[in-house]
């Protein structure tokens, strides 16, 4: 019994081994003010493309209504009823303008409206990415880098449709429909009136069967969107499986998504597979009222209050294009929760403001010296959560300064202040006597780089990603910086030197190599300050001792604060500050700090102790 | 064919959804051409000869035969997709069992995108195909061929006048199918390209905003954003030529029926309801051809997409267990004999002649700068790459002897990149052995001192990890990483450079914890740190695939060569600094 729970426990521990997002299938109200947001994308084409291609649309629907009256009420019941063979003619010559005015219509309507919609789509993912591009620090520190890009790209690719066909389209089925109506009940209301009867079994087909419908696909995105999460993980993990065995224990899983998936398929298929019988059942109750009731309208005669032959084939004819339009609207309610849904995501974007915002006239540094000081400065990311107590700092120009102490201690905060990706709490931030918050932000970041630990390469040349320093420097200055920092040996050794295409996964490039890349691309920005985080990454020593010497020459007349791990470039600051939990616990030179045998002191020898006892 | 003949083992048992779903297609088609003779009918024999009487009748059986339609018209869709849905369920399941077994050298040599790619899209497609694609050919030819039927038998010269135009329509159909689809293809890769460059900048924004590049990087985007609206707009274009143009060809067709039909009716050799019949089935013939392109197309990409499934399901394993392979325990001495190994397109080696011995309880280190082989030499001894000259002894026996299970479970690997999985931290350590006591679980976390910062997060050991859980730091995820090797227990331990991110201390605290597991274990280390293998039994210096050095630490720095090199440089510092205490200690002291 007790083996029995066991094995049972075991199994439930398995089969729900890995967890993925389920979204949950959240219905969005309708919202108007949403709606006429989006609208407001069309408006700057409310002069051109909209008002020619609602013209465009309103052409051709009026001429898909025409011809069946003409066909039915003209060459039936008058031409061939009277056995009139010019007119027939007349009737053929008119029909067959009409068709041409049509197709050159259409050609407009298809034109006019996907430049108007992908215009809108365009300015509205431009607005959107660019708004990105300001946010602060604390957006991206706040969600992941997948859902960004979920707006930037499907949300925004979701409204495509209802931007280009869709809107066209809803005016075009609203005029169809409400045309149809009006000519039946003007050819003849009794028989207009009984046939009514279908529209609203078709408007409750389109809406309500299609929401049952919809939800059930909803499932299958759902289960399908967990089973490519797992298959993607499945193959980046595959090394990691085959290592530890577990390939027989993860197609257990695997076959239970899988099932799960198959089943929400069923489920879906089955419904949808209602929803054609019954819209042509519907077609059929019409149609049968169409030959009782228009026929016994036809034998009673027009002079008694009857139809003639044509009104009965002009019926026949609209009855075939009630459904299209009703569909299309059933399918656009679809489209327009859908884009509720996207629309929210999106503005919870564009009504994002950057939390730290420039001031009007805001100074612009003509050539900043580099001088930076820390007044009293008290800074959290959290309420509660203070990262930095109270910091007073003073950086001269052309100074190197290292912060020194353990993870946590506040080192990143106080480079993270200088380039004002954060505001203090309290106190001031100063450059060149200027308080941050005074300053131009993109003269500030300009004259400001940053080296970080984990360097990201862009996918493009090696030549390019170095050119992401100075974006108008010429190739042999890209070479030139590439060579003062060292790193032109590695990148001359690669199969196309620097043509080569280096991408962020690819494992082209060591750890080390990376640096020094990012060393060139500091080196080719030429910045007043130098913020520089270094990596504790292990790299092979033979590039290390050349990471070495691209710092000298990269520290060389500029202000400095480096993040400092190696011994030797601490030691070489003219300033050292120790950290603890957002405080400074002592500063100075590195043979004062010895000296003193302070916190400094026992955190080198401890260095040292440790790396003899491994 | 032989695409559709290889998957058959994965669609053929389901024939019978497949064939009664084409019976039910039948049924469809036929009766969805009663409708103009029902017209025709009412018209002729009921309006003109004035036989109201018949209007039950007819309405009767047009009511019996529209439901009849009905439910032939559901199960035909519904057993349909159940046909595509069961057969890539099915499909699925034997894609990820070979997955599961592919050997590392396929994957080193494809991207997780194509393979994806490949698993999604490609079965997607392979789908539609079988749930529509082939019944579609299959109702476009009937319902051609049952409405040009009645044309023919109602008025042969009006047919042939009214479909003077098909062929000028199929031409100009394909030709539209022709141009659009790599006009397609190209929005799809635009798509592609903006979807980089999106990714790219937000993965990279903090390098972004460090060097101050926004505007930059706008003007990239804006780039790839004109193009992607460009190539849809190209699409447009297209469309709307042809689109139009098919419409009206489409029309030319009812004008010439209108024209010449009227002509017959007047002339009295064709009745009205005949004519009014006729501009129904008109459209039953053209409808369908609009759609052929759509037909086309997706029965050569199903071809592509099948094959591209294929590739995957008959790919080589490579790694394959003799016959009857030992299942034996293993203790865990490891010999390398002469060991060479090339890569797999061209002659380079990426090891060279690699000897030594490692008997149980001993520590191999192994050292030298990026891609001089230390990675692959560890990963020839579970097999995850086969040599090409040489033999890998383990406890006297050829690797190949052993079940690959029963090799691998012996092996604790800590990979260089800590890959982590969607599960809880708890499933994670336990990943090797689920069957695993909640007491191993914790002992593997203290020794690979990830314990203390697991028992901070808010869930513990509970603490979801991956696309849904919290982020951990890279000395975090190697630390969970060793837990993970630990926790299996194993006779052989690798260690691939698997404390590079996490800090000093740390790292002499698992140096400590380790030496405790390494004791009865023979273990393998990689590192760039002098200071983490200077313990080790015998340390081998890599270059190029070859072995420049070998011995202890202490033979090595007699050597006077490549790691003694390495040494001064990391040691540099220390003798400044200590000797500058030892100094100040003997000044004190004074």
């Amino acid at each position: 019994m007790k083996h029995k729970q066991e094995a049972q426990f075991l199994e439930e521990r398995h089969l729900s081994r890995f967890h993925y997002t389920m979204d949950q299938a959240v219905e969005k109200p309708f919202n108007w003010q949403q709606i006429w947001r989006l609208l407001t994308y069309l408006k700057p084409y409310s002069k051109t493309y909209l008002p020619g291609a609602i013209l465009a649309m309103l052409i051709s629907t009026a001429i898909r209504l025409i011809v069946p009256i003409l066909i039915g009420k003209v060459a039936i019941d008058v031409a061939i009823a009277n056995k009139d063979m010019t007119m027939l003619m007349w009737l053929v010559v008119i029909v067959g303008i009409l068709y041409v005015l049509s197709y050159i219509a259409n050609i407009f309507q298809i034109k006019w409206v996907n430049v108007l919609g992908q215009n809108a789509i365009f300015d509205m993912r431009q607005q959107l990415f660019s708004h990105v591009q300001r946010l602060s620090h604390r957006f991206f520190d706040e969600r992941s880098a997948g859902s960004i890009l979920v707006r930037i790209l499907n949300d925004i690719n979701s409204l495509q449709e209802l931007f280009t066909n869709g809107i066209i389209n809803l005016l075009m089925d609203v005029v169809t429909l409400f045309g149809i109506v009006v000519i039946l009940f003007v050819l003849s209301p009794k028989l207009a009136l009984a046939i009514m009867v279908i529209l609203p079994i078709m408007f409750y087909i389109s809406t309500a069967l299609r929401r049952t419908i919809r939800r059930t696909w909803q499932q299958v995105r759902i289960q399908q969107s967990r089973l490519n999460s797992h298959l993607n993980e499945s193959i980046q993990g595959v090394r990691i499986t085959q290592s530890f065995t577990q390939e027989k224990q993860n197609e257990e899983y695997f076959d239970g998504i899988n099932h799960a998936t198959f089943n929400s398929w069923r489920v879906a298929t089955k419904k949808s597979a209602f929803f054609r019988p019954l819209v042509e059942m519907s077609n059929a109750i019409g149609t049968i009222i169409l030959i009782a009731y228009g026929s016994f309208l036809i034998l009673q005669g027009v002079e008694n209050g009857g139809i003639e032959v044509g009104t009965f084939v002009t019926f026949a004819f609209f009855l075939g294009m009630f459904w299209d339009p009703i569909s299309r609207l059933g399918q656009m309610y679809n489209q327009l929760l859908v884009a509720m849904a996207a629309s929210e995501r999106i503005y919870e974007f564009l009504d994002e403001k950057p939390n730290v915002d420039e001031i009007e006239h805001a100074h612009e540094f003509h050539a900043m010296q580099g001088e930076i000081e820390f007044d009293h400065v008290k800074f959290a990311y959290e309420e509660g959560r203070i990262a930095l107590h109270d910091i007073s700092l003073h950086v001269d120009a052309g100074e190197t300064i290292a912060l020194v102490g353990h993870t946590g201690s506040g080192k990143s905060t106080i480079a993270n202040l200088v380039s004002r990706f954060y505001d203090p709490v309290s106190g001031a931030v100063k450059i060149d006597g200027h308080d941050l918050r005074d300053v131009s932000l993109a003269e500030l970041r300009e004259r400001i780089s940053v080296v970080l630990q984990d360097t990201f390469i862009f996918s493009g040349s090696i030549l390019e990603n170095i050119r992401f320093g100075n974006p108008v420097a010429t190739d042999a200055e890209v070479i030139e910086a590439a060579q003062a920092v060292g790193a032109d040996d590695f990148i001359q050794k690669l199969p196309e030197g620097y043509q080569t295409e280096v991408e962020e996964r690819g494992s082209i490039l060591s750890a080390g190599e990376r640096q020094l890349l990012s060393f060139a691309r500091a080196l080719l920005a030429d910045p007043s300050i130098l913020i520089l985080d270094e990596a504790t990454a292990s790299i092979d020593t033979e590039t290390e001792v050349k990471i070495q010497e691209a710092l000298n020459i990269l520290l060389k007349d500029r202000t400095a604060i480096i993040i400092a791990h190696r011994l030797s470039t601490i030691r070489d600051a003219d300033t050292i500050y120790v950290l603890e939990q957002g405080r400074i616990l002592e500063h100075g030179s590195h043979d004062m700090l010895m000296e003193e045998r302070g916190e400094y002191f026992s955190l080198i020898q401890s260095q040292f102790r440790m790396l003899d006892s491994m | 064919m032989h695409i559709f003949k290889r998957l058959q083992q994965f669609y053929w048992p389901y024939k019978k959804y497949f064939i009664n779903s084409l019976i039910s297609l039948l049924f469809v088609t036929g009766i969805t051409v009663v409708y103009p003779i029902v017209l025709q009918v009412t018209i002729d024999d009921i309006v003109l000869k004035d036989r109201f009487d018949l209007v039950p009748y007819v309405a009767l059986i047009f009511f019996g035969l529209m439901v009849v339609k009905g439910v032939a018209t559901f199960v035909h869709q519904y057993l349909g997709d159940l046909f595509g849905v069961t057969t890539v369920y099915k499909i699925r399941e034997s894609l990820y069992e070979k997955l599961q077994t592919l050997s590392f050298t396929y994957y080193d040599n494809s991207k997780t995108g194509d393979i994806m790619s490949r698993l999604t899209e490609d079965v997607e497609r392979f789908r539609m195909f079988l749930s529509v694609g082939f019944a579609e050919i299959v109702r476009i030819t009937l319902l051609i061929g049952f409405s040009l039927a009645v044309m023919f038998y109602y008025s042969i010269p009006l047919a042939l006048v009214t479909m003077a135009a098909m062929p000028f329509l199929i031409v100009v159909v394909l030709r539209f199918d022709r141009k659009v689809h790599p006009v397609f293809r190209q929005i799809r890769k635009s798509f592609g390209r903006l979807n980089t460059r999106v990714q790219e900048n937000i993965s990279g924004m903090h390098t972004v905003k460090s060097l101050s590049r926004e505007d930059y990087e706008i003007e990239r985007f804006t780039k790839s954003n004109d193009d992607y609206r460009q190539r849809y707009l190209e699409s447009a274009s297209i469309m709307s030529k042809y689109f139009p143009l098919m419409e009206i060809i489409g029309n030319i067709c009812a004008t010439a029926l209108l024209a010449f039909g009227g002509y017959l009716v007047i002339n009295g050799s064709l009745a009205l309801g005949e004519l009014v019949a006729f501009f129904s089935l008109v459209w039953y013939i053209l409808g369908p051809l609009m759609n052929l392109g759509f037909v086309v197309n997706s029965f050569s990409q199903s071809k592509a997409s099948g094959e591209r499934i294929i590739q995957i399901l008959d790919m080589d394993n490579q790694i394959n267990e003799i016959p009857n392979a030992r299942k034996d325990s293993i203790e865990g001495n490891v010999v390398f004999d002469d060991v060479t190994l090339s890569y797999a397109n061209t002659d380079e080696q990426a090891l060279k002649n690699i000897s030594f011995e490692a008997p149980k309880g001993k520590v191999i280190g192994l050292i030298g700068a990026t891609g001089s082989g230390k990675t692959t030499i560890t990963q020839l001894i579970p097999r995850f790459y086969e040599p090409s000259k040489g033999n890998i002894y383990i406890d006297g026996r050829p690797v190949t002897d052993y079940s690959l299970h029963s090799l691998r479970k012996v092996v604790g690997f800590v990979l260089q990149e800590p890959f982590l999985f969607s599960m809880t931290i708890r499933d994670n350590i336990a990943y090797g052995v689920p069957e695993a006591s909640e007491e191993d679980i914790v002992a593997a976390a203290k020794s690979a001192q990830a314990h203390d910062f697991i028992m901070e997060m808010p869930e513990g050991y509970d603490t979801l990890l991956g696309e849904r859980g919290m982020g951990l730091s890279g000395g975090q995820k190697q630390r969970i990483a060793i837990a993970r090797a630990l926790c299996i227990q194993p006779q052989i331990l690798i260690f691939d450079d698997a404390t590079s991110a996490v800090d000093m201390e740390t790292e002499h605290a698992i140096q400590q914890a380790l030496k405790e597991e390494m004791a009865g274990r023979t273990s393998f280390i990689i590192a760039h740190r002098i200071s983490s293998l200077k313990h080790a039994d015998e340390i081998l210096v890599l270059d190029n695939g070859s072995v420049v050095e070998r011995g202890t630490h202490d033979e090595l720095l007699e050597n006077k060569g490549t790691y003694e090199r390495i040494y001064q440089i990391q040691y540099q510092d220390r003798d400044v600094v200590m000797g500058q205490t030892e100094r100040k200690e003997g000044a004190y002291e004074t």
